[in-house]
Order: structure tokens, then C-alpha cells, then sequence
């Protein structure tokens, strides 16, 4: 459901905004790369507010546009180190590949194309309205705005979108993309998808009364359907007879913008030109500036850094920030740095304390009280590198509040209060401390480092941890993450990250601290909070139907959650993106934690 | 081989050939010398001698004598940026010593000619005999490589290769020891040179073969009416081929005569020595073998005075001059020269009385003297 | 020879049989040795949190639940006789020789292969000659000038091509030559076909940085060679003959220096023929080498099958090659 922040090649593949280090797999070991969303280590220095005129300035982008502009013309070119995973909008995960993919093809929903925390609101995109929910939430319907072409001119029909969504369900053929239909719909375990049950009135999950009308069905009350049709392209619509399967990925039929020119060819690259049958005026969420938009994939990872900043490529990809050697050229020449943007990327790197392992709260109450957060903060690099936070979520997630520093404090210099500590010890019955394991990613240095100034920390109160690194291609999946293996190395508390699918508190905090997501293996709720407050606050906050009311009730959760001591916040990771100046209209979009592709030109005499 | 009447010489006449600045080759008083890290190696100290058309050389010596570089000097095949040269070389009016490397080059394979003593070694394996014989004529000759092929073909009929025509395109590997050598004759042969230098040209060959490759050079030898400098260690093999003998010791001549003066009336002790060093196939091989006790000296730190008085049995004789005092190179008899410091009736006295008996056939008619002085 | 050449070629197809098996196992043995279940490999394939189900399917579809030999059979009846490739909406004859399909891209490895053969061929090829021709030249000189300014220098910049890898070699090439200066273009494959000149000059840091790399081991193995080759008998014989120094180096102590260089030089091209991993991945270049690189990180067993088996071929071509040109130069081995 959400996005679990890890290194190994399995994992990045399925998490969309990790997918740099998938792509940096390959060459990851020559450089010490950073962890999951950014972070660095360098100095800082932002420049400060507005101010007009022309000249752009460091992280300006992060929350406006930067030269705004709607000239038309030029080459926009992309570049990437590894590649999508794929360019079938209905078989792909990774962030960068779904903002990518905006550009030749629309969804029911959408992202609104905005800068600043606007951007991680859903819109309207081939539907008229946002959907209308009947049934308790289980019923959803969309109406399709009139006129939406292919590129070849055939006009866009609701079966069309029916049909995308029913090819998503034959996992064994297009397997890469979300899973949420087959999970979430009716008959979702039955049907088996279109290519192996050709008759699509079998599925029932969707229905078309008419050629413009979409309804989905699902088993249960859904709230955020709007999320869900949005964030991924598999309400983008395929006309059932121009579908290849596995190899439609090679030309998918545009509904946006743009258009490949010829086929894509993975590993190597495509070349996207203006879809002449596109509809500006059915489409406020994209422009078609550039005559011509290239990719360029397998380019080796720094060497995509050098190209940015020599002005031969416009933008990198994947969109989790340079690598350390370009960070360093960067944050030391003003001239550069003022073409850098220094966002929260979406990640929370946080400590999650196990309830099992450690089931009085009052020792976990003592191990949070002592963190020195000063120290874990700055293991992180920073200012550059990250925020200290103060809840669970992290700020761009849609209606979340800062929260209210239980037993921490996200003030700079706070070392933690080693008095409340150990008045928490004498509650526990341990006034002398005790000893637990404490476990990280044995190949990511800031995680050990934090390890490290955590141990210091917790030995002022008597409590001792033994620190054991694990290899973060596994330590998602069968250490951290297994239960088993926690309970069997009495592991207490270890570092963790994570990313959510669409910015909700939905999103973000459902699979990491609802009971239910508590699974064998690949576990996203290490913590293993099973409070049953929390548990049943996330049964019924799928009926209610106000953002604004469920907001409210993700805000109780993070706050229980944090009462309960489960969780020990640490930094909101934060990105060093490169913005050349070959590229006009560029903004930082909160929604896909990367630059907004969908709305780029090509800036000329600059 | 090593028959008495060889021994005695037979090819030419037995008078020493006198000095003169006509000769086709002459050599004065040549010093090759070699700057190393040990100090400088005097390879070559004070060599002359001179060596007519139609007439044979040998230089005898042990190994370090010098014998071999002073050849390599007369072809100019010294490493010429760390060895510093001087006398003068004279061959067929032409001065080598002071000639550019351009100039010696062109005059080597043409002018004067050398074998060597591995012949496997000394051939190219990646070629044919044919191909190297064809190399070095059409070099010199102005040729197409038809007639070149032609003319290697008859070099090795010459030498007595069977089937020459498809032997030629064969490759070194394929031919015995001797057909190697009788390949590097062909070759060296093959532009006529007047100056034939043959370095241990039957060392590494068996002895039936070493016989008829020395008759073979002897044979070409009239033919074409060259010089020849037979440089070995093998007694023997002077006294089948040579006219005349010169015998080296720590880079310097020690004694030089005609072959039959030198055999018959040799008069330094080191040659003394050579002959009694000589293995004899009419005897056993242990009894009176004189070996020449000590090792050859160092190059580097030459023993003073006469070079060879450390292991001569005669230095005390002198009254301490051997230590003091480098002999000359004198003449004794006309046409024979000797560098020792023994007076010259003392050394035949010598000769006659210890050496002869033990060194050559004839009985023994006494044995009343201390065998092997220290 | 022709026989020679006939066996050589029997045991070639061995080879491949062997190196196909050595795949399969590393494959499939290795990580299942390492406690990877089936699961687990399909779940690589699969997207975030996969049921079950989806992981079934994912099985079903590459014969991931198949045995090891059973896999290994379908693998080498595609490649006689060719296979059948199912997109979900379409059959797809997929013709002997069938390498498979990509499991990630669905697309047949065998055009992949040699979609990017020409460029790997045109890194290794064009960085072999600057790499004999450099370093053999570099070698002889250094022998010849032994111990003089020139053979000092030439060997320390040996000594730093063997031991600087190429990607940092190459990264430094790049800053400067191409970020800094400006003077090339981005390294970037253009076929020599279509033209000539961008061909070059597209692939001009990679066979340089490719090329400084081996040329240094060439330059250390001439120099060595001819050093030992210049004391030999021959050479003296060479030069009693008269013949110019010039003329005694390149005919008589060339040749033999050459052969051992033959030989490595077999072995190198055949490798490099293969992929050039690093050197792709430097100047990112779409090569054999990334190719194969993708699929080992990607788990995507056809294309490293595919890869290895078409790297072992050229490997095996190579050898072969150099052995019968080895029977030209050296006549002392014809067989």
C-alpha cells in the first residue's frame, strides 16, 4: 500500500521514490550513496524569501515556479541511469515513471499540477468531477469529459478504461504496477483479467452504463478512490485491440501531450513528439511546450550529475537528487547552488521501537526521553540533509498537523532529558536501565552513524544497545521486517524509512501501524503496534467521507502512535535536485517528490 | 682430429707473416674496454695483429680472454654506447675503429662475415634458412628475389646440404646440428666476404660432425681465397685449420707465431698450459693432462705485472719482475712473438725438458722432473 | 589443420554446453543454496506487497516452478528448434536460435544481442588497435631505450594504466574532455555506416581510456619480450649480417616478441568482444556488457544466459583464431 524505503534490487523496484538506488544498484558501490530519499552532508544556507526580478535563487523551486513560461519549441532532455520500469502506465511503480508517464497518458484523476504542498491534491483529470461515492463508500462513479482523443484520433471510451483496469489483473503478465484493483474490487480473486478471460463482462469489478461513465465496485468501504485513480496510470485507457501485453510498453497509446515516436526501446531510450489529437482545453494539469521531448536511458550515475551541470541533459529521471560528488560541487559554488532546489522528498527516516520485544511503555517512554536527536539529526547531514520531525507523517501529506513533541523535542541543540528518562526507567521497574538490540543497514552509513549517536545516548541512562547491521538488500524483507526473526534476535528497535503511495495520512500511516498490516515477512510495521484504539480508529475512518474529517482522525492516530512510544521520529528526508537553466516552467511537485515533468519547456536565451 | 703431423701444421707456409700496412686486415693495438658499476672491464687490451687473404687466424684463449670481443670489435658488433674503443682496425684499406656505425654496417655481411657457435640459436626460427640466406644477399646485392632464391639454393649445395632446392624453404628446426651449421656457413658465405670470422664454430656440435665442418671452411676457404679468424678454445681445431695462432690471456696477446713455431716450439707457459689442457684421444684421458691450476683472472682488477703469474709455475724465476712489471710483446725468433719475462734460451730450455714429454706423444724418456709445479 | 580446426570446434559446442550449464546453476543453485526461494525470485518480477496469487502466476509464466534440468531442457530446445513467445494478446514464433525472451522487457534477447553487438564490437575492436599498435610501439621503444628518460616515463604510465581503473580513468576523461574543455561530444554510438566520422568520434574516450588500460599491459609485455628477444643469437646474426637496426627489430625481434602478445591479445578481444562491462558503464555506452550487467542486477535470466553464451562464443572464436594464427607466425607449433 505505502512505500517502504529499502535498497535491495526487489524492493526498489516495487517502491516508486527509491528508485534511484535501483538505478545506482549497479554502480552504488563505488560511492557511498545516501539512503532512500536524500539527505546529504554539507553545509546549508537557504536564501531566504520571495524577492522578485529574474535571478533564481537556491530552493526556489521547492516552492515556486521557476521561469514560468509558456514559449514553445526546443528538445527536452531526459536522462536516466538505469531505466523505467516500465512504460506500460498500467505496469509501472516507480514514481518517476508515473510522473513521466503523465506525458502521454491521463487518468481518471489526477495530480494537480501545482508547486508547494497544492501539488499533493488530487484533480480532476479524464473525469469531470471527483468521484461520486454511493453505498458506504463501496460505489464510486466517474463521469469522462467529452472529446478525449488517442493519438490516432479514436475517441476515448469508458470500456476503455474498464479494459485497463481489467488487464492490470493478470499479474503474471503485467505484474509491475500497484495491485490495489485486484485487492480492492469485487470478484478480485476470481477474475483472472483479459487475457486469459477475453469476455470483459466477466468483470464485474467495473462497469460502464454508457460510453462516458466508469463505476467501480469495491468489497469494502474505500475513501481515498480519488487517490487511487490518480496516482498510478491504470485508469490511463487502452483501446483492448491496439493492446500487445507484455509489449505494449513499447508504444502505449498516448492520451496526453505527447507521443512516442516509434517504439521505446528499453535499456536505451525513446523519443516523445507532440500528440497532435491532445486537448489543451480538456487539460489544465499538463502543457506541450517542447517540439520534441528525448530519454536517454543507462547513463552511468555521476556521469548524469556532470551532464546536468555541463547543460548537456536537462533532467535526471529519477528525481531523488545528485549524487555526493555533484552535492559537494553544488552546495560549494553560489552560482550552482542557485540553481538547486533542497525539498522534503516525502521520506521520514524514523526509529520504530518494538512492542514486543519491549512491551512496557514506560521503557519506551525512557529510550525516546534520552534520544539525542541533535546528534540523529545531524547524522543525517543536517539542514541540507533533512528536518527534524515531529510527527509521523511528514509535511507534505495532505491535512497532517506538526506534532506535539510527546516526549521529544524537534528543537535545534535538544540532546534529550535523561532526567524524565530515568523517571520513566523507575516506572518500568528497571530504574538501572537494560539492554536490547538495536539493528540497521549495515551499507548505509548515515543509519549507522545514527545507530551509533543513539548507543551513546541511551548508555547516559543505563540503557545498552547492541548495535547489529544487516544488508539493506534483505533487511526489509527478512529482518526487520520478518517478526519472527526480531522476536528470535530480541531486536528492540532499528532504523526505518518510509515513503507513502499518494500523500495521505492514509497512505502514509495505514500499513506501518494498523494491526492488520502486521505480516511475516517484508513487514512495514516493525514496531508492531497493535493497539486496539488504533486498530479501530482504521476501521472506521474508511466510511468517512470528508478528507478533512479523516485528516483529523490520521492526525489522532500519529499522535497514538507516539503517545504509545512505538515510534521515535527522527528527520524528514530532504533532496538536493539540480534545476538547469535549459529548462523553464519547473517547480517541485510534492506529490511525486521530484520535479513535475508534465509541464516542463525549454527555456531559451538563458 | 689431433693427429701429430696436424699438429705440426700443414696448410701454408710456416714463415710468420711480418707487419705490414698492406695486409687485407690489420689490427693495432685494439683496446676494447667497459665501464660497468664493478669498475671497467679491459676485454680487450692491446691486441694487433694483421691477416692476409687466403690465410687463417686462430685465437686461442679460455673463456674472458678477450678472444671473442676483439672479433666482435672487428664487426663493429660491440654495444657502442657502453664500451669505449681504441687502435685501429684496417680492412681492405678501410679503418672500422674510427668509422660510423652506418659505414661498418654496410661492410658486415659483405666485406667480413662471422659464425657463430650455437647454429640453433644463431638461426631465426621464425624463418626459412632459405629466407635468411636470401636476406642477407639481396641486402648486398642489388637482386630480384628469383635470382636470390637461386643463389641461396647453390650457397647450400656449396655447403653440402642434399636437396638444397627444397631444403631451402625449410625452417631451422627441421635440420640437424650440423646442417644448422653448414646453413650459417651457406649465409655468411653468400656475399663473398674476404674476412671469415668463425667464433667456436664446432662446440656445440658432435665431434663427427666438428670434423667436416672444419674441412668444409677449410675447403671454402681456398676457393674463395678469404681470411679467416678461427677464434676457439680448442687447441685441436687451430692446429687443423691455422696458419697462424695468437693466444690470448686477460684481454691481452701473450704469445703469436706461426702454427707449426707454436706447436713445436711454443714458448709462454700459459700455451704451455693450453697444450697440456689438450685432451687426447691417443691417451687416457687423466694421465699427464696438465691443467693450468687457478681460475682466469678478473678483468676488472687485473694481477699486476704479467697477467698470468698467479697461476704460472715459472714466476719465481724472475726475481719478483712477473709481480712488478707487464711484459711486452716481443719478438724472440722472427716471426714469433712471446710476452714473458723468462729469458728466451730459459723457455726453451723449459719447453724441451719439462713440457715436450708430457705433452705429446712421443714416450716419455724420463720422468725425472717434479710433475705440476706450484 | 583442417581437422585441428574441426576439433577445436567439437569441443567449442562442449564449452557452450558446459557454460550454459554453469549458468543455469549459478542461477538457481547459488541463490537457492543462500536461502532465495522461487518466491522470492518472483517477487523480483512482481510489483510492491505481491499476494500469492500474483506470485503464482509470475512463477507459472518464466517456468520458475519448473526443475532446474527441465528449465535447462526448454532453454536448449528453444535454441535448436526455436519456441513460442505468448504477450498475452499474441503468439509470437520466436525462431532457432531463441535465446528467450526478456523477463523484464518481453523482448527477444537474441535482437538485443545484436542490437548491441556493433557497439561492444566497435569499443573493442577500435580500442584494440590503438592498444596493440600504442602499446607494442611504446614497448619496443621502452626496450630499445632501456633504462633512458623515455622508458622510465613510458613505463610509469604503464604502470598507472594497469593499475587506474577504468571508470576512474574514464570519469576524469569525461570531466574534463568533455564537461570542461568541451573538446568531444558525450560518448555516444553512431553506426559506422551511417557515419563515419560521428562513428569515431562518438567512440574516441572509450577506446582511449579502454584502450591506455590494456596498452599498458601490452607496453610491459613487449618491453619485457623484446629485452629477452634482443640477447637472443639470432638477433647478433642479424646484425652480423649487415642488416639495418631498424630492419633487425621489426623482422627478426618483432616476431618473436609478438607471439606471447598473440596469444593475451586472444583472450582480451574474445573477453571484451563479450562486454566491455566497465568501460560501457563509464561512457555509458549500450553494450553486450550493460546488457548483461542489467540482467544480473534484474534477475533476468534470459538476457544473462543469452549474454554469457554469445560472450563464450566470441571468447571461443577468438582463441580459435589466434590458435591458427599462431600456427602462421610461430612455425614451430604447425600442426
Amino acid at each position: 500500500m505505502t512505500e517502504n524505503c529499502s535498497t535491495s534490487e526487489r524492493e526498489l523496484m516495487k517502491s516508486p521514490k527509491v528508485l534511484t538506488l535501483a538505478s545506482v544498484g549497479a554502480v552504488a558501490l563505488s560511492l557511498g550513496l545516501s539512503a532512500c530519499g536524500g539527505s546529504d552532508n554539507g553545509g546549508s544556507g537557504s536564501s531566504g524569501g520571495g524577492g522578485g526580478g529574474s535571478a533564481v535563487k537556491f530552493d526556489q523551486g521547492s516552492t515556486a515556479v521557476v521561469r514560468p513560461s509558456d514559449a514553445k519549441g526546443g528538445t527536452l532532455r531526459f536522462g536516466q541511469s538505469d531505466d523505467f520500469d516500465s512504460t506500460d502506465p498500467g505496469n509501472t511503480y516507480y514514481a518517476f515513471s508515473l510522473n513521466f508517464s503523465r506525458l502521454y497518458s491521463r487518468t481518471l484523476m489526477t495530480y494537480a499540477s501545482k508547486p508547494g504542498k497544492e501539488g499533493a491534491k488530487f484533480v480532476p483529470d479524464l473525469a469531470q468531477g471527483p468521484g461520486q461515492a454511493t453505498d458506504n463508500n463501496k460505489t464510486w462513479t466517474y463521469k469522462l469529459k467529452p472529446g478525449i482523443k488517442y493519438e490516432d484520433g479514436s475517441a476515448v471510451k469508458a470500456a476503455d478504461v474498464k479494459y485497463a483496469i481489467a488487464r492490470t489483473f493478470d499479474r503474471g503478465i503485467l505484474g509491475k504496477g500497484p495491485a490495489y484493483f485486484p485487492q480492492l474490487l469485487i470478484d478480485g480473486d476470481k477474475y483472472k483479467g483479459p487475457y486469459k478471460d477475453k469476455n470483459l463482462d466477466h468483470f464485474k469489478g467495473v462497469t460502464t452504463p454508457d460510453d462516458s461513465t466508469v463505476v467501480l465496485h469495491f468489497k469494502n468501504p474505500f475513501p481515498e478512490v480519488d487517490q487511487l485513480v490518480g496516482f498510478s496510470g491504470q485508469t490511463n485507457p487502452v483501446p483492448q485491440a491496439k493492446d500487445k501485453g507484455a509489449q505494449y510498453a513499447l508504444h502505449p497509446i498516448s492520451t496526453g501531450p505527447y507521443m512516442w515516436q516509434g517504439n521505446y526501446q528499453p535499456k536505451k531510450g525513446g523519443t516523445l513528439v507532440p500528440n497532435p489529437n491532445w486537448d489543451a482545453s480538456t487539460d489544465p494539469n499538463r502543457k506541450q511546450l517542447p517540439a520534441k521531448i528525448t530519454v536517454e536511458a543507462g547513463i552511468e550515475t555521476n556521469e548524469v550529475d556532470n551532464r546536468l551541470l555541463s547543460g548537456s541533459l536537462d533532467i535526471d529521471l529519477p528525481g531523488s537528487g545528485v549524487q555526493a560528488a555533484a552535492r559537494q560541487k553544488i552546495l560549494t559554488d553560489p552560482k550552482l547552488k542557485a540553481n538547486a532546489d533542497n525539498p522534503l522528498a516525502g521520506f521520514h527516516w524514523y526509529i520504530p521501537i518494538n512492542t514486543k520485544n519491549i512491551p512496557n511503555v514506560e521503557c519506551r517512554k525512557a529510550i525516546v526521553f534520552a534520544a539525542d536527536r541533535d546528534a540523529m539529526y545531524r547524522a543525517y547531514g543536517g539542514e541540507v540533509g533533512g528536518q527534524l520531525s515531529t510527527s509521523i507523517q511528514p509535511p507534505n501529506v495532505d491535512g497532517r498537523q506538526k506534532g506535539t513533541d510527546a516526549y521529544t523535542q524537534s528543537t535545534p541543540g535538544y540532546h534529550g532529558d535523561v532526567n524524565q528518562a530515568k523517571a520513566a526507567l523507575q516506572k518500568c521497574g528497571k530504574p538501572s536501565g537494560f539492554s536490547t538490540t538495536m539493528v540497521y543497514r549495515s551499507d548505509r552509513d548515515k543509519e549507522k552513524a545514527t545507530a551509533e549517536a543513539l548507543q551513546q545516548a541511551e548508555a547516559r541512562v543505563g540503557i545498552k544497545l547492541n548495535l547489529k547491521g544487516y544488508p539493506s538488500g534483505t533487511y526489509t524483507g527478512e529482518q526487520f521486517g520478518s517478526p519472527s526473526f526480531v522476536k528470535k534476535e530480541d531486536i528492540g528497535l532499528g532504523t526505518y524509512g518510509w515513503a507513502p503511495d499518494w500523500p495521505t495520512g492514509y497512505g502514509y500511516l495505514q500499513p506501518i501501524t494498523d494491526g492488520k498490516a502486521i505480516v511475516p515477512s517484508g513487514n512495514s510495521n516493525p514496531e508492531e503496534e497493535n493497539n486496539p484504539d488504533v486498530n479501530k480508529m482504521w476501521n472506521q475512518v474508511v466510511t468517512v467521507s470528508d478528507p478533512a474529517q479523516r485528516a483529523q482522525i490520521y492526525n489522532q492516530i500519529d499522535q497514538k502512535v507516539r503517545d504509545d512510544a512505538a515510534i521515535l521520529p527522527n528527520v524528514y528526508a530532504k533532496s538536493l535536485l539540480y534545476r538547469p537553466t535549459t529548462v523553464s516552467n519547473v517547480y517541485f511537485h510534492a506529490g511525486y517528490g521530484m520535479y513535475d515533468y508534465a509541464n516542463m519547456g525549454v527555456a531559451t536565451g538563458g | 682430429m689431433g693427429k701429430s703431423e696436424q699438429l705440426t701444421g700443414s696448410a701454408a707456409a710456416p714463415e710468420a707473416s711480418s707487419y705490414t700496412p698492406t695486409e687485407y686486415l690489420e689490427v693495432r693495438d685494439l683496446r676494447i674496454h667497459f665501464p660497468t658499476d664493478d669498475g671497467l672491464v679491459k676485454a680487450v687490451d692491446g691486441v694487433s695483429f694483421a691477416l692476409s687473404e687466403g690465410r687463417t687466424l686462430g685465437i686461442v684463449g679460455e673463456s674472458g680472454s678477450g678472444k671473442s670481443v676483439s672479433s666482435l670489435g672487428i664487426m663493429g658488433l660491440y654495444n657502442r654506447k657502453n664500451s669505449k674503443i681504441s687502435g685501429e682496425i684496417w680492412l681492405d684499406g678501410q679503418e672500422i675503429v674510427g668509422a660510423s656505425a652506418e659505414q661498418v654496417r654496410r661492410m658486415r655481411g659483405r666485406k667480413m662475415a662471422m659464425i657463430f657457435q650455437d647454429p640453433l640459436s644463431s638461426l631465426n626460427p621464425f624463418y626459412t634458412v632459405g629466407n635468411q640466406i636470401i636476406e642477407a644477399y639481396r641486402l648486398h646485392n642489388d637482386v630480384t628475389k628469383q635470382v636470390a632464391h637461386k643463389h641461396a639454393i647453390e650457397m647450400l649445395d656449396r655447403v653440402g646440404i642434399p636437396q638444397p632446392d627444397r631444403r631451402v624453404d625449410d625452417y631451422p628446426h627441421h635440420f640437424s646440428g650440423g646442417m644448422r651449421q653448414r646453413a650459417m656457413i651457406a649465409m655468411a658465405l653468400s656475399c663473398d666476404p674476404q674476412l671469415l670470422i668463425a667464433d667456436e664454430p664446432t662446440t656445440a656440435l658432435d665431434v663427427t660432425v666438428q670434423a667436416q665442418i672444419l674441412d668444409l671452411i677449410r675447403d671454402l676457404q681456398e676457393e674463395f681465397n678469404s681470411a679467416v679468424i678461427m677464434i676457439t678454445h680448442d687447441l685441436g681445431v687451430v692446429a687443423e685449420v691455422a696458419d697462424d695462432v695468437l693466444v690470448m690471456y686477460g684481454g691481452k696477446p701473450v704469445e703469436f707465431g706461426d702454427v707449426e713455431t707454436l706447436f713445436h716450439r711454443p714458448e709462454h707457459p700459459y700455451t704451455w698450459g693450453l697444450m697440456g689442457s689438450m685432451p687426447r684421444l691417443d691417451r687416457p684421458p687423466t694421465e699427464r693432462l696438465l691443467p693450468i691450476k687457478g681460475t682466469p683472472p678478473s678483468l676488472i682488477n687485473l694481477p699486476t705485472g704479467c697477467a698470468f703469474h698467479p697461476r704460472c709455475a715459472y714466476r719465481e724465476l724472475n726475481n719478483g719482475k712477473s709481480e712488478a712489471e707487464v711484459p711486452q710483446l716481443v719478438e724472440s725468433v722472427p716471426g714469433h712473438k712471446v710476452a714473458c719475462h723468462l729469458p728466451h734460451e730459459r723457455r726453451q730450455q723449459i719447453w724441451a725438458e719439462e713440457i715436450q714429454p708430457k705433452v705429446t706423444e712421443e714416450p716419455l724418456a724420463s720422468t725425472d722432473f717434479e710433475e705440476g709445479a706450484p | 589443420m583442417i581437422a585441428y580446426i574441426v576439433r577445436r570446434l567439437i569441443g567449442a559446442v562442449v564449452m557452450l554446453f558446459v557454460i550454459t550449464v554453469s549458468v543455469f546453476v549459478i542461477f538457481f543453485l547459488v541463490p537457492k543454496a543462500a536461502g532465495v526461494t522461487t518466491d522470492d525470485l518472483a517477487a523480483r518480477f512482481a510489483g510492491k506487497s505481491p499476494t500469492p496469487d500474483a506470485l503464482a502466476e509470475i512463477k507459472e509464466r518464466f517456468g520458475l516452478n519448473d526443475p532446474v534440468v527441465v528449465q535447462y531442457g526448454k532453454f536448449v530446445k528453444a535454441l535448436v528448434l526455436g519456441d513460442k513467445y505468448d504477450t498475452g494478446t499474441q503468439i509470437i514464433n520466436c525462431h532457432a536460435p531463441c535465446l528467450g525472451y526478456s523477463f523484464r522487457t518481453a523482448q527477444p534477447v537474441l535482437q538485443q544481442i545484436l542490437d548491441r553487438a556493433p557497439v561492444t564490437f566497435s569499443i573493442a575492436l577500435g580500442a584494440a588497435v590503438l592498444w596493440v599498435v600504442g602499446g607494442v610501439s611504446v614497448g619496443v621503444l621502452s626496450a630499445l631505450r632501456r633504462g633512458k628518460i623515455i622508458d622510465r616515463f613510458s613505463m610509469g604510465v604503464a604502470l598507472a594504466g594497469v593499475s587506474l581503473p577504468i571508470f576512474f580513468t574514464g570519469l576524469v576523461m569525461l570531466a574534463y574532455v568533455v564537461h570542461k574543455w568541451n573538446l568531444l561530444p558525450e560518448p555516444d554510438y553512431t553506426p559506422l555506416t551511417q557515419n563515419p566520422a560521428k562513428w569515431a568520434e562518438g567512440l574516441l574516450l572509450p577506446w582511449i581510456g579502454l584502450a591506455f588500460l590494456y596498452a599498458a599491459l601490452y607496453a610491459r609485455l613487449t618491453r619485457a619480450g623484446m629485452l629477452e628477444t634482443m640477447n637472443e643469437d639470432y638477433i647478433r646474426t642479424a646484425r652480423a649480417k649487415g642488416l639495418p637496426e631498424r630492419r633487425v627489430i621489426t623482422k627478426h625481434a618483432l616476431r618473436a616478441t609478438l607471439t606471447p602478445v598473440l596469444t593475451i591479445f586472444g583472450l582480451d578481444i574474445g573477453l571484451l568482444l563479450g562486454g566491455a562491462i566497465l568501460t560501457e558503464r563509464t561512457f555509458s555506452m549500450k553494450g553486450l556488457g550493460q546488457l548483461a550487467l542489467d540482467g544480473v542486477f534484474q534477475s533476468d535470466l534470459p538476457v544473462v544466459v543469452g549474454v554469457t553464451l554469445t560472450a563464450a562464443v566470441f571468447i571461443i572464436v577468438a582463441n580459435l583464431f589466434v590458435d591458427i594464427l599462431y600456427g602462421v607466425v610461430d612455425p614451430r607449433v604447425r600442426l
